[in-house]
């Protein structure tokens, strides 16, 4: 044997990786942001009563879902050239995470707004509230109530994903630790490390996410 | 550029043999110890059900890839020489077994109460209870779900190509480092991994569709 773990360089390279990690924060908050507005978007496209929206629809959330994300961004990264769009790859990272995380929000939302029963807008409808009213209290709040766990934990699987764009090396946590890798040969210490930084991210956006489901959800439902 | 031919075909297709390989070898693996951590999870026993659910948290809540490069690293520290495809499937393993272990527990928790307390008042032990009377109904449960992420574990072995394993994505990169067509392999690549992964969502979704409607 005679290997000794020596995590001075992971201590020495503190900060770059801990600005690695902001930037991972950045790719993925990003990534959720641009995915949603595709969900909301797709959502729309998906319960059209035109076959035209309809079924392309169904078949970007089809194979999306069904392929690995590392052939989609090395896919995007390579086609968008073709259609002259040069983007640095942290930019073509953010489109492929968009891209992702968009075709898993579309089946994560349409499950919540089919889950608002059509008697209840009815309802809403015979107390008098006017359309406005009906959609923001009765169908968006209880949609949003009922989709919010699994679209936040879809959201934490994004972040995780970022890690994977380091093989079009886009600037995040894991590519800058390839790096110090490369560097040091300290490969164990190194993603040993990055791992915590990741648990620590991960631990830090559920904390967050159900202090917002307190904040938001709080009101009792019968 | 050159063109795609039976042998790249071929080679990408020795790419999927281990693609399969790396998915059955880590959901066979990883379902046996999944039962396990599944069982922790559900134990009476503070420090088991604390570790089980330690040990699910810190699986789902770092990324795979780190997961691979850890294990795949700290297996060469061990002393131990093993191959790489040995080294990625244990990481495989242990990452089955975590998601596997929710979900079971999930399956096991969702059954009633009363099949517990019937079990005890029949004067069945422990394994009898859990292998006759809790576990068929827990896994029957959790079906659609366990297929739902063999297709997350068959999408997550092309992270195996990071690591530097020759499986079907690394295969892909290969050949298109080769012919200089990567929209034309990556194209393939996909079809190849859409193909795998479709069927196997359309039986989970429609278990979960049957299983709905039998509850109903």
């Amino acid at each position: 044997m005679g290997y000794v773990l020596d995590f001075s360089v992971v201590y020495q390279r503190l900060p770059e990786l801990l600005l690695a990690a902001l930037s991972t924060v950045g790719l993925a908050v990003a990534g959720m942001s641009l995915a949603t507005l595709i969900g909301i978007l797709g959502v729309l496209t998906r319960t059209s009563k035109s076959r035209i929206l309809r079924i392309p629809t169904i078949a970007f959330v089809e194979v999306i879902r069904n392929t690995p994300f590392l052939v989609q961004i090395f896919f995007i990264f390579f086609a968008l050239p073709q259609f002259g769009i040069r983007l640095n790859p942290t930019a073509t990272a953010i489109i492929a995470l968009a891209v992702n995380g968009g075709a898993y929000a579309i089946e994560i939302i349409r499950g919540g707004v089919e889950s608002i029963g059509k008697g209840q807008i009815e309802a809403g409808f015979a107390l008098g509230l006017h359309k406005g009213q009906v959609f923001r209290h009765i169908v968006l709040k209880p949609a949003f109530r009922a989709i919010y766990p699994s679209l936040t934990s879809q959201f934490i699987m994004l972040t995780l994903t970022t890690s994977v764009c380091t093989s079009i090396a886009a600037y995040e946590l894991t590519s800058v630790a390839q790096r110090i890798e490369s560097d040091t040969f300290r490969s164990f210490e190194v993603y040993f490390s990055i791992t915590l930084i990741y648990l620590a991210i991960s631990g830090l956006m559920m904390t967050l996410f159900s202090a917002i489901s307190r904040l938001l959800f709080s009101y009792p439902v019968r | 550029m050159a063109n795609i031919g039976v042998n790249e075909l071929l080679f990408l297709l020795q790419g999927l043999k281990w693609t399969i390989a790396l998915a059955a070898i880590g959901f066979v693996g990883g379902g046996i110890f999944g039962l396990g951590v599944a069982l922790m999870r559900v134990s009476t026993h503070a420090v088991l059900w604390r570790s089980g659910a330690a040990y699910i948290a810190v699986f789902q809540g770092t990324p795979l890839l780190m997961q691979l490069f850890v294990v795949y690293y700290g297996i060469g520290l061990l002393g131990v020489n093993v191959d790489a495809w040995i080294a990625v499937a244990i990481a495989f393993t242990l990452h089955t077994s975590a998601f596997l272990g929710e979900i079971w527990r999930g399956g096991i928790q969702s059954v009633p109460k009363g099949q517990t307390e019937a079990g005890k008042a029949l004067g069945l032990h422990y394994v009898s209870r859990m292998k006759d009377v809790i576990l068929p109904q827990a896994l029957k449960i959790s079906l659609p779900a366990t297929i739902g992420f063999l297709v997350q574990l068959v999408k997550g072995t092309s992270l195996a190509a990071i690591v530097g394993f020759v499986e079907l994505s690394r295969a892909g990169q290969i050949v298109s480092n080769q012919t200089f067509r990567p929209l034309m392999v990556f194209a393939i690549i996909g079809a190849i991994y859409f193909a795998l992964c479709w069927p196997l969502s359309l039986w989970g979704a429609s278990m979960e569709r049957r299983l709905a409607k039998a509850a109903r």
